[in-house]
């Protein structure tokens, strides 16, 4: 295996564990130093490029929308996505089966779906694979 | 002689699991193998020198290497100046050289 290559397989639903955060920060630091990474998003973790998420105001601070500069997980990946577009690619792949469950068939640009059998090649193709579990 | 990356979030006042941890990387480093445990997110809360649980000590003692990551330690205000002997902070970039080091076995805890 000459070139080094990352898979990562990720289970929890967006805005519910900083496992979110800690994954998009691996796979960003792993494309800006040149390395191809792999997604396998399972269960929940398909709704992280669910395009249907809004950015909100808070009412409680009683902020607007544009002071509260949410971060959501589908802007995060479309950006990751963005820099993993050719050399380092990033394949993002949402279980089908778990997006059937959840009606979270409308993502961003790049996601495509597959099967947990896509998750074993990329896991054979790669120098290593990282399992990040809910709990 | 394999690498064994632990990568820890969780924290010894929340869970008892971080007990088998403990049991696992010195076992491993006790058959020889090297052994390096991460802490990210909560995990980074047992790295400060006057929390009452000292398993990382312990996990130092036994020549496991011990990284904290400076993103989750920032994010909890702690300073590296407060953190137990031999537990060195890290940018997650060390996090992915590790994952990529050839014969790395990385689990998720």
């Amino acid at each position: 295996m000459t070139e080094k290559k990352l898979t990562l397989a990720l289970m929890d639903p967006p805005y519910e564990s900083a496992n979110s955060t800690t994954a998009l920060r691996i796979i960003s630091a792993a494309l800006k130093k040149g390395i191809h990474v792999n997604v396998f998003a399972y269960e929940g973790a398909v709704c992280l490029p669910l395009k249907d998420q809004t950015p909100h105001a808070n009412p409680v601070k009683g902020t607007t929308v544009e002071e509260e500069d949410h971060p959501t997980t589908k802007a995060l990946i479309s950006s990751l996505l963005e820099i993993g577009k050719e050399n380092p690619l990033l394949t993002w792949v949402n279980c089908g089966l778990c997006v059937d469950e959840r009606g979270a068939g409308n993502v961003v640009e790049g996601v495509r779906r597959g099967s947990p059998a896509d998750f074993l090649k990329m896991a054979q193709e790669s120098t290593n694979t990282l399992v990040i579990p809910t709990k | 002689m394999t690498n064994y990356l632990f990568i820890e979030a969780r924290d010894p006042f929340a869970s008892r699991d971080t007990e088998f941890l403990e049991r696992t990387a010195i076992a491993l480093r006790q058959g020889g193998h090297e052994v390096t445990v991460f802490l990210v997110q909560n995990g980074v809360l047992a790295a400060r020198q006057n929390g009452s649980d000292a398993y990382l000590s312990r996990l130092v003692g036994a020549g496991v290497t011990l990284l904290a990551d400076d993103f989750s330690l920032s994010e909890r205000g702690i300073q590296a100046a407060e953190m137990r002997p031999g537990i060195q902070p890290a940018g997650i970039e060390t996090l992915v050289d590790a994952l990529l080091e050839e014969n790395t076995k990385a689990i998720w805890h």
